[in-house]
């Protein structure tokens, strides 16, 4: 069974780097290398999959993993710029793909072997474009 | 990793099959098969699948996907009537089933020279009829 958690943050970025002229940041990236950057409202949806326990009738504790998302993502990215004040994003393109891949990186190690775990990152950077990221071998 | 992204066109259609009577077309389609047709606003989500890129941090480069979808699809389905406008809808009936399949083919047929390389590939589409009916194809 799969059970979803939906969490909202704000925040700003620029994708461009630094190896690569402006002319190419742009080619890849467009209006996204503008230097000063630029913000969205993130949706992100949290997948997690498993059996309900028998005794509490519960894949997975939804306040627990309200309180993990708030933790490890939203309190971190929430309103910040993500360039300059979230690592790894000093270093890596915070392009929605790898900002999607950090968040997994972040929650999935809170969940415990042989229990429910973690299934899919929904990341929204708009309404019109999504990732899901289930892992680097799915 | 997937990657998708939403467009939205608005079109006519009219389902009507030849291949039935007056009668049968209305008992298999009512409304829908209302002589001057009638319109939606589709919405279409477009799946890309692949690898991130080390060097881009991309799965797909968003623009070039844009552009493949405004050539392919949305400058031919958007404020067209299916039925008159789209020669693959003048023996097939425009029903959404028929619509995917026909964004599919027209999708894959200029995927390889748009991304050249293994990846990313087309994963699936999605088209929004009405907010009750949505029809999926895994490619």
């Amino acid at each position: 069974m799969l059970i979803t958690r939906r969490a909202e943050f704000s925040a700003s970025h620029v994708c461009a780097q630094p190896a690569l002229s402006a002319d190419q940041n742009r080619e890849i990236y467009g209006a996204a290398s503008n230097p000063s950057g630029h913000g969205h409202n993130y949706v992100l949806e949290v997948t997690v999959e498993g059996e309900p326990d028998a005794a509490t009738g519960m894949v997975f504790d939804l306040k627990k993993l309200k309180d993990l998302i708030q933790q490890t993502v939203l309190d971190p990215m929430d309103h910040r710029f993500l360039n300059y004040e979230v690592p790894p994003f000093d270093k890596i393109v915070p392009t929605t793909e790898n900002v999607a891949r950090e968040i997994w990186r972040r929650l999935e190690p809170h969940f415990e072997a042989g229990r429910a775990h973690l299934n899919n990152i929904r990341l929204y950077e708009t309404e019109d474009l999504y990732v899901d990221y289930s892992g680097e071998h799915r | 990793m997937r990657v998708t992204r939403r467009y939205r066109f608005a079109a006519s259609h009219r389902l009507h099959s030849a291949a039935l009577t007056e009668d049968e077309n209305r008992e298999l389609y009512g409304k829908c098969s209302n002589p001057y047709g009638h319109g939606h606003d589709y919405v279409l989500d477009v799946t890309a699948v692949g690898p991130v890129s080390e060097l881009s941090g991309q799965v797909v480069h968003v623009a070039t996907l844009d552009r493949l979808v405004s050539e392919q699809v949305l400058n031919d389905f958007d404020h067209r009537y299916l039925n008159a406008d789209l020669g693959e809808f003048k023996s097939a009936v425009p029903t959404s089933e028929n619509i995917i399949r026909v964004i599919e083919d027209r999708l894959i047929a200029r995927w390889r020279e748009t991304f050249p390389g293994e990846w990313p590939r087309l994963e699936g589409i999605r088209l929004r009829e009405t907010k009750r009916n949505v029809f999926e194809l895994k490619s």
